[in-house]
């Protein structure tokens, strides 16, 4: 079940596959997982099914924390049946949770996949429980279902719903929006970065705090942390704000390209970032000079995950030396993807959707080095020899920026290292 | 609508991958939506599976709604058909697809597919993993049995004279606790009494090997959570007995044997089967030290049930809080904790079990992964002993809870994360030793352990929670002087006793006072 559908662009752009089938991705909710941490003071409940309190606590590695930030409001068969009002229900369960936790801020409604499919309006519920609790917290609902998002998409639907919240920003000024969640250590680095070619006016959304909402306006660039925030992008241009087109701050190469594309609306060159840079690049270059060794010429096939394959199979093959045999993205945003498309270019093989027996197939023809895939993958495919990288791991670990680029090497070094080391019989 | 934090259970589709999953040449297809795959990683990460479980998922998404979900499913049906050739095709759905109501059983009938087909209802919004596990192994078990139970008036043929007697181990799965190694040891146990084992089920069964089932004298109900409904379903279309003793502590071990010379009629000595280190270990001094050490109970209903006994009458503990998340098994939880004069704890709501643990403070728990967390937090030694299980509880070693060898394995976990006894009294010997001082964690647990059990970690110097009661400067340089281990119970205890006598100040007497009320 697959055709190619776009040739795009005559020379420059990778031919694309497109497949339908089954497909071995997480939902949307899984990304409350790093948005709790990434905003402290906020509150994820789920409406939904016992499936999708199941999906969190396995996803989060089964309780790690005393008392989480998010929770699933379980539908029974009373409200299914119509026998309780779903929306005093939900009433009843937030008053309950805002008795236990006076120190939240925000509050998401988080949709699922049987909110969605009973047409349980939460959009409308956020709205009147905002009435209810005006002066105590704000409250705006996403849906993280899988049946409307993937994986990451529901930190998309998120931002997206904060959106209307944003002041506006003065007319006259101009401030960065770097969007997408970023860990605290990586958003302190990209400050000092901006900072030391001149940029100040520099806003993160989302903010480590729920109160901390950035400004939007005319004057607004947004310049994307993230590859997968197409709605918050449009909700975000609807109010006036200008997208930087860059590539995704992963190597190198990529983080030097995003600082300038910033700079350059601030009137900077190209140049000017590089010189100012010059230090974080050359340490960059020497750290990653260690791990590269054992990547170099290796070959690495993605299975579509997380929606980072393609800025991160652009790393692997431009400054790791890796050959691509197969890159697999859940969804391809042409827009968002525009400035990497053009770096991946010709002769790689770009699968947009997921048919996981044929992809898996491919995976056994080609014997990659390394598989980049899903976590219930992996084991898997180890047990058939195959060295594997399971992506969630590159969601939860900081990788952006010059000071990671070796850690994010690192992390797809470490599985080819560990072959070498083992002496424990064949890996099959 | 209902407020969860975290959960003891998954959904009942859950239950159906873990039948699937544990056996051969079955395939389940579920209609779900993109996203329910997670379900795989529990198999391949928490067991560390080297197959993914035998599921097709249909994984619709929104543009399918409405127009082509019911035409994916029948794709799904015949591609799995197709490529993975089972015995037997299971066909269910998750919550979702529960909803927009396909009926993926009746479609996968009319599809002319070439495996026979086992639709599965799931109830998603009423029932959990562990009756959907029940269920699911009940219907298969049925649907491909049905058709061979004995005619009314009819007996089943019997064995002849030259057969060893044989029973079935019905119930272990794929996630469920110790399963893969306490069906090596009941095996073991089993054959050294001269009884075969015929099949063992759903674990590493093929559907063909289901077709044997009534070939044996009875049906060993190893984890009746999961073999309940299929071992009264046996007993009554084939009148096959029932051994309803799940051999989990020596007593229990012992009760086991019994039960299978009796249900076979075997002339063989009980004592003469088998033998355990646990009651020389128990009866041993150095165990002295274990006697009446409070114990809080939580599992499910099977592993809680052996537990509570193990506990009190093997380890010689005082089980102070019993409870299970097994709605099904609450019957019996409650009738044994009436027994330990205790209330028992019927719940799936993870707080109140946190409640019940910080209000008990007991000396060890008992419990599932979700337990140990409460545990870690409040610096209460724990050792995990049901599901819900993390990637730990799958150890590399063989460590059965089944059986005498199983009663080796328990006597250890529990033992070790509490201070070792001749430690203990060293501590209290030497406490005010600089040696010995109250962060010295105990030598066996590193700094970690050591630092788990420092209750002050959680009862800081702190106001009491009531605010009422202050401490004396004399008072609290005293309970400083008590080891660290007991000196949160001995905080609280002291509070209590003096808000319990309008005391606004605590001094040295009244901590002592407090002692002497308390003391047992």
């Amino acid at each position: 079940m697959s055709q190619v559908i776009a040739r795009a662009d005559g020379d420059s752009l990778p031919e694309i596959t497109t497949e339908r089938g089954e497909r071995a991705v997480f939902c949307g909710l899984t990304s409350i997982i790093w948005l709790h941490r990434r905003i402290q003071d906020a509150f994820f409940l789920v409406v939904g099914s016992r499936t999708c309190a199941h999906l969190l606590q396995s996803a989060a590695g089964v309780m790690i924390f005393a008392e989480p930030r998010f929770a699933t409001a379980i539908l029974g068969e009373r409200d299914l049946a119509g026998m309780a009002d779903c929306h005093e229900e939900l009433d009843r369960v937030v008053s309950e949770l805002l008795a236990r936790r006076p120190d939240i801020r925000r509050l998401f409604l988080v949709g699922s996949c049987p909110s969605e499919v009973i047409k349980l309006d939460l959009a409308n519920a956020a709205a009147r429980l905002q009435g209810v609790h005006e002066n105590r917290l704000r409250i705006s609902a996403f849906s993280g279902s899988g049946i409307e998002t993937t994986f990451t998409q529901g930190e998309d639907q998120c931002l997206a719903s904060m959106v209307p919240d944003l002041p506006a920003l003065p007319e006259g000024s101009q401030r960065l929006m770097v969007v997408g969640t970023l860990a605290d250590i990586v958003e302190e680095q990209f400050r000092r970065h901006f900072a030391q070619f001149g940029i100040t006016e520099v806003d993160f959304f989302p903010a480590a705090r729920a109160d901390d909402l950035p400004p939007v306006g005319t004057g607004t660039r947004l310049l994307l942390a993230q590859p997968y925030l197409s709605d918050t992008v449009t909700a975000l241009t609807k109010r006036g704000a200008k997208l930087v087109s860059a590539p995704y701050p992963l190597g190198i190469e990529g983080t030097l390209a995003w600082f300038q594309a910033a700079a350059l609306e601030w009137g900077h060159s190209a140049e000017t970032v590089q010189e100012a840079l010059a230090i974080p690049i050359v340490r960059a270059q020497k750290s990653l000079a260690k791990v590269r060794d054992s990547l170099q010429g290796r070959s690495v096939h993605f299975l579509p995950d997380s929606q980072l394959e393609i800025p991160l199979a652009r790393f692997l093959r431009d400054e790791c030396g890796m050959s691509l045999l197969e890159v697999a993205t859940p969804y391809l945003d042409q827009t968002l993807m525009a400035d990497e498309l053009q770096r991946l270019g010709r002769g790689v093989s770009l699968f947009e959707g997921s048919d996981l027996d044929s992809a898996l197939a491919r995976v056994r023809s080609h014997r990659p080095d390394l598989t980049v895939c899903g976590m219930g993958i992996a084991n898997p495919l180890e047990a058939e020899g195959l060295r594997t990288k399971w992506s969630i791991e590159l969601i939860f670990t900081p990788i952006q920026g010059f000071d990671q680029v070796a850690d994010l090497a690192g992390l797809f070094a470490r599985p080819l290292v560990r072959e070498r080391q083992l002496e424990v019989g064949s890996w099959s | 609508m209902e407020l969860t934090l975290w959960t003891y259970e998954g959904p009942p589709h859950v239950g159906a991958i873990r039948v699937a999953a544990s056996m051969r040449d079955v395939h389940l297809v579920l209609h779900a939506p993109q996203g329910d795959t997670y379900a795989d990683l529990l198999f391949t990460m928490i067991e560390r599976e080297g197959r993914r479980p035998p599921v097709t998922w249909t994984t619709f998404q929104a543009r399918d709604l409405g127009s082509s979900t019911a035409e994916m499913v029948i794709q799904t049906l015949q591609g799995a058909c197709e490529r993975y050739k089972p015995q037997v095709l299971l066909v269910a759905e998750s919550c979702t697809g529960e909803l927009i109501q396909d009926q993926p059983g009746a479609l996968a009938k009319g599809a002319g597919l070439s495996a026979p087909i086992i639709p599965i209802e799931m109830a998603a919004y009423t029932r959990k993993e562990n009756w959907g596990a029940s269920e699911t192994f009940y219907q298969l078990v049925r649907g491909l049995l049905a058709g061979r139970a004995p005619k009314p008036g009819e007996t089943p043929p019997s064995r002849s004279p030259d057969q060893a007697p044989s029973v079935n181990l019905i119930g272990p799965t794929k996630l469920g606790f110790r399963c893969r190694d306490d069906v090596t040891e009941v095996r073991r146990l089993l054959e050294s009494m001269g009884v075969r084992v015929n099949v063992v089920a759903p674990l590493d069964a093929t559907p063909h090997d289901l077709l044997r089932i009534p070939e044996a004298d009875a049906n060993v109900n190893l984890a009746p959570e999961v073999g309940d409904l299929t071992c009264d379903w046996l007993k009554r279309q084939f009148k096959q007995p029932i051994i309803s003793t799940v051999p989990l502590g020596w007593g229990a071990t012992r009760d086991f044997i019994a039960e299978v010379i009796e249900t076979l009629a075997l002339d063989l000595d009980p004592d003469s089967v088998g033998e355990s280190r646990l009651p020389w270990y128990s009866r041993s001094v150095d165990s002295t030290y274990l006697t009446g050490k409070r114990v809080f109970i939580f599992a499910d209903g099977t592993h809680a049930l052996a537990a509570a006994r193990m506990a009190r009458d093997e380890m010689g503990f005082e089980v102070v809080g019993l409870g299970t998340y097994s709605r099904e098994r609450a019957r019996d939880v409650r009738a044994l904790a009436t027994e330990y004069g205790l209330e028992a704890l019927i719940t799936d709501d993870y707080l109140a079990v946190e409640r019940a643990v910080t209000e008990l403070q007991p000396e060890l728990v008992l419990g599932t992964q979700m337990e140990r967390h409460i545990a870690k937090r409040l610096g209460i030694p724990c050792a995990v002993i049901s599901t819900p299980a993390h990637v730990q509880d799958y150890p590399a070693r063989y460590s059965p809870q089944m059986g005498f060898e199983g009663t080796n394995v328990i006597f250890d976990t529990w033992v070790h994360p509490l201070i070792m006894g001749l430690e203990e009294h060293l501590l209290t010997m030497f406490r005010d030793d600089f040696e010995f001082n109250d962060d010295a964690a105990p030598s066996h647990l590193g700094g970690e352990g050591g630092g788990a059990q420092q209750p002050d970690n959680v009862t800081p110097m702190t106001p009491p929670e009531s605010g009422a009661v202050a401490w004396a400067v004399s008072a609290e340089k005293e309970l400083r002087k008590i080891p660290f281990f007991v000196r949160g119970k001995a905080r609280r205890n002291t509070e209590h006793f003096a808000l319990e006598q309008g005391l606004s100040v605590i001094d040295v007497e009244t901590l002592y006072e407090a002692k002497a009320h308390y003391s047992r």
